[in-house]
């Protein structure tokens, strides 16, 4: 008895492989096997393998929507037919036959067919598998319903918004004041969850404690930057384009310099669980809300200065004509060593934030992949305004996170994000608070 | 003395790889951007991309080669169109946002699982499915081929002496080449008399004998031996170079006809050019189509000897281009190839040599592959700020802005 059982557990575990090499079997009876020229298979498993549904008819239908064949699943839920002309078909499953409770699960567009069908191209000599998923009938009324998942998805990208406005800040000011489009900006990011590992997680100093460090560190960095890099650059009258060409030297350096001393795999900032909060439909852990306070006080600190201090006059006076401003008496070169380091500050806190709530964890490329997004924030609200940076980052974070539920499959959320971008800059190139001047 | 030799060899089977080939391609297409046309393209790796799923995917469903190039070339020409009209009446940072975010697009669609069918996904499509249309068209026969034929081991029993002599002429031939390049390139000023200027091309003809004498000798020194055919033997090298080759007269042939002119017009001066009467914006676009079809076609060079996977051509060889592209030198013929070639060459040396010389409790495997690209990170740094005009560029050609 046990050793039936183990063999057929191994059976069920050689099946997707006997199907792929196209080998003889011992159950060949049920399965199709595809030869070259002859036949091909359309095979498949209703049910998830760790929960079949076993005694569904599966109907095959040809490209003209007539059915060609009907077989019933097996007890692990799988079903084959074999074809002898390639072309479209469509599988589905017959309603009546499938147990109580469940339904079919429609198909992605991409893949769908009339009447609730999975189209699939079925190729002479090889297996193909349609994806047929089943979901319980009450999966509204008992998982998430459309609309809670919506709410949730719009504290995500709230969340989310928040953590890129206070990166794309910085990036924004750097823009603003000295032209420059900062590729390395993403890895001043990294560099905030990478201290904050080394300090919070390595050397074990209380997490707000932490936070704060990580924050100047990272601010001596911009200081430094400038003090040794830009500053001298500009001093010899580098271009812009070749500064920018610069940044993605320094971006590359860092990249690997992280992985060199850091590793290439996702480290802690910290290991406690802080719990999470519920409102209503909406679940957040306890550090978010943080992180999302900590990010508007920032945001709103650097508000306060740009628009009601004299530093925040003389920044914005040298973003719109740094030659006027310094005949004006304003010390150029001090605020664009002011907006670096600023900038820097930022981009680390960002990134602690980041690490701690977002990606749970700080890799060499944790900044890397949000770059764009960052780009698109700042590109979307008008390029060097800051105001238009947090306008543009709430945004690109609820774009991202809405296009999950709303349809975008896996990884393309952030390609709806940059297609947004590009869309934008067809109809308002100058972004959405950036002024309406000549950039061309 | 073994451990040198070893390294070498490793460095001199990267520089002929057709994954060398297959960039040196792509930037010889950034070189007609960025070097001559002034325009920022950030998503060259985009352009090979298509370019590797346009050719890989039509062979995998039995569209002859000749129409599966055609279809990966006209992919790269849409997603040129595409990028182009948005953003080429705007300013320069524009089109290097929009281009490296489109290039990141079509990496994500690439991943999709929904397209696992046709791009499998994050895995990318095997070599085995798509390479032997490719490989079947050899006509080099079998067995293995050493390059040169005639090498160190037919002298002297293949003393070390012999190889130590090989490589002695390669740098002597180094040193006379760049002498007289220097020397041909003050000839050049049209200052010079016209006596000088006429013997500036005997230095010339001399040069590119100079030049195959030290290929030579790096071969008779260091041979190489791989298959004649098959999937990553001499083949896929003969033709992946031999499109190098014809890219870079494609180029030289382009930027010397009146329409090159006009493409270092736009750089120079846009509104000069408009004030003329020209048409920026077409200019502009038609320059970018063209070196996206470079782009494409080194994709294809590039998946030849490998895999479509979408993760290894992503943003870094954009960025690995670029620094090619200067360490060569911008605007230049020449400099795109061997930007690229050095490129590579530098980087395996780095690697192999930090292998080799320091030790593991300092730095593990991993490690010298990282401190390889923080090298390269660093060189292109440095190679903007102290010698923007690369080793064959013309400081005066890029002053410009975009």
């Amino acid at each position: 008895m046990r050793k039936g059982l183990v063999g057929a557990l191994l059976l069920s575990l050689l099946v997707p492989l006997l199907l792929l090499s196209g080998s003889p079997s011992a159950n060949a009876a049920t399965l199709c096997l595809p030869k070259p020229d002859e036949t091909g298979c359309i095979s498949g498993t209703v049910g998830s393998r760790a929960e079949p549904v076993a005694g569904v008819d599966v109907v095959l239908r040809d490209a003209e929507g007539n059915d060609v064949e009907t077989v019933t699943t097996a007890e692990d839920g799988k079903f084959s037919f074999a074809v002898s002309e390639a072309g479209e078909y469509f599988v589905v499953l017959d309603e009546e036959t499938l147990p109580d409770g469940l339904e079919q699960l429609p198909p992605r567009s991409a893949i769908a067919g009339p009447d609730g069908s999975v189209k699939v191209a079925a190729k002479l000599g090889t297996s193909v598998s349609p994806i047929v998923e089943v979901r319980s009938e009450d999966y509204d009324a008992g998982g998430e319903s459309f609309t809670d998942q919506i709410a949730q998805s719009v504290v995500n990208g709230l969340r989310l918004g928040l953590l890129l406005a206070l990166a794309s800040l910085g990036l924004s000011l750097i823009y603003g004041t000295t032209g420059l489009s900062n590729f390395a900006h993403a890895e001043q990011v990294t560099l905030g969850g990478m201290v904050a590992y080394g300090l919070v997680n390595l050397a074990g100093i209380n997490l707000w404690l932490g936070i704060v460090v990580t924050t100047v560190i990272c601010a001596a960095s911009g200081y430094l930057q400038d003090r040794l890099l830009w500053q001298p650059l500009r001093r010899r009258g580098l271009g812009l384009t070749q500064l920018m060409i610069v940044t993605i030297g320094l971006a590359l350096a860092a990249q690997y310099a992280y992985q060199f001393f850091v590793g290439a795999s996702l480290q802690k900032v910290v290991v406690r669980d802080f719990g999470t909060t519920t409102f209503g439909p909406v679940t957040l852990t306890n550090l978010s809300f943080l992180a999302m306070g900590v990010a508007i006080v920032a945001i709103a600190v650097v508000g306060y200065v740009l628009v009601r201090t004299r530093i925040g006059q003389a920044t914005r006076a040298v973003s719109d004509n740094p030659a006027l401003a310094a005949a004006s008496g304003i010390d150029v070169d001090k605020i664009i060593r002011l907006v670096w380091t600023a900038a820097a500050g930022l981009a680390g806190l960002a990134g602690v934030l980041y690490a701690l709530v977002i990606s749970n964890g700080i890799r060499w490329d944790t900044g890397m992949q949000i770059l764009l997004l960052l780009f698109a924030a700042v590109t979307l609200g008008g390029l060097g305004t800051a105001f238009g940076a947090f306008v543009g980052s709430i945004i690109i974070g609820l774009v991202v996170e809405l296009a999950g539920p709303l349809g975008a499959p896996g990884d393309l959320k952030y390609a709806v994000a940059l297609g947004i971008l590009i869309v934008l800059l067809l109809v308002r190139p100058q972004g959405i608070l950036g002024r309406a001047e000549r950039v061309g | 003395m073994d451990t040198i030799l070893d390294i070498l060899g490793a460095v001199i089977r990267e520089a002929i790889s057709p994954g060398t080939a297959a960039v040196a391609i792509a930037v010889i297409g950034l070189n007609l951007h960025f070097g001559y046309t002034g325009l920022l393209n950030f998503g060259q790796s985009g352009f090979m991309l298509l370019g590797a799923y346009g050719f890989a995917i039509s062979l995998v469903h039995d569209i002859p080669l000749p129409l599966a190039v055609l279809i990966g070339l006209g992919l790269a020409f849409v997603f040129a169109l595409v990028l182009g009209i948005p953003t080429l009446q705007l300013r320069g940072d524009y089109l290097a946002i929009v281009t490296i975010s489109a290039a990141e697009i079509i990496r994500f669609v690439g991943r999709l699982a929904n397209l696992k069918d046709l791009t499998g996904g994050a895995q990318g499509i095997q070599g085995r499915t798509y390479q032997p249309a490719f490989v079947d068209l050899s006509f080099f026969g079998d067995g293995s081929f050493t390059l040169v034929p005639f090498n160190y081991t037919d002298v002297a029993d293949g003393a070390g002496w012999v190889r130590a002599l090989g490589g002695l002429v390669f740098a002597a031939c180094v040193v006379a080449v760049v002498v007289l390049v220097r020397r041909a390139k003050r000839a050049d000023d049209p200052a010079a008399a016209p006596a000088e200027r006429r013997r500036g091309l005997v230095h010339k003809l001399l040069v590119a004998l100079i030049v195959v004498i030290g290929l030579y000798a790096v071969f008779f020194a260091m041979p190489v031996t791989y298959g004649r055919s098959g999937v990553n033997g001499w083949w896929v090298r003969a033709v992946a170079w031999t499109l190098v080759a014809l890219s870079t007269l494609v180029v030289y042939l382009l930027v010397r006809s009146p329409w090159g002119r006009l493409l270092r017009g736009v750089r120079e001066d846009e509104d000069a050019m408009r004030s003329l009467g020209r048409n920026v914006f077409a200019i502009k676009m038609q320059s970018l189509v063209i070196g996206g079809l470079f782009g494409a076609l080194g994709g294809m060079v590039y998946v030849l000897a490998s895999t479509v996977q979408p993760d290894a051509l992503g943003r870094q060889i954009t960025f690995f281009a670029y620094t090619a592209l200067l360490l060569g030198g911008a605007a230049t013929i020449l400099g795109p190839v061997l930007g690229t070639v050095l490129f590579f060459s530098a980087r395996i040396l780095i690697r192999e040599s930090a292998r080799a010389y320091v030790p593991d409790s300092v730095m593990s495997t991993q490690q010298t592959e990282q401190f390889s690209f923080i090298i390269v990170g660093v060189a292109l740094v440095l190679l903007v700020i102290f010698r923007p005009q690369g080793i064959l560029g013309n400081k005066r050609e890029l002053r410009f802005n975009v």
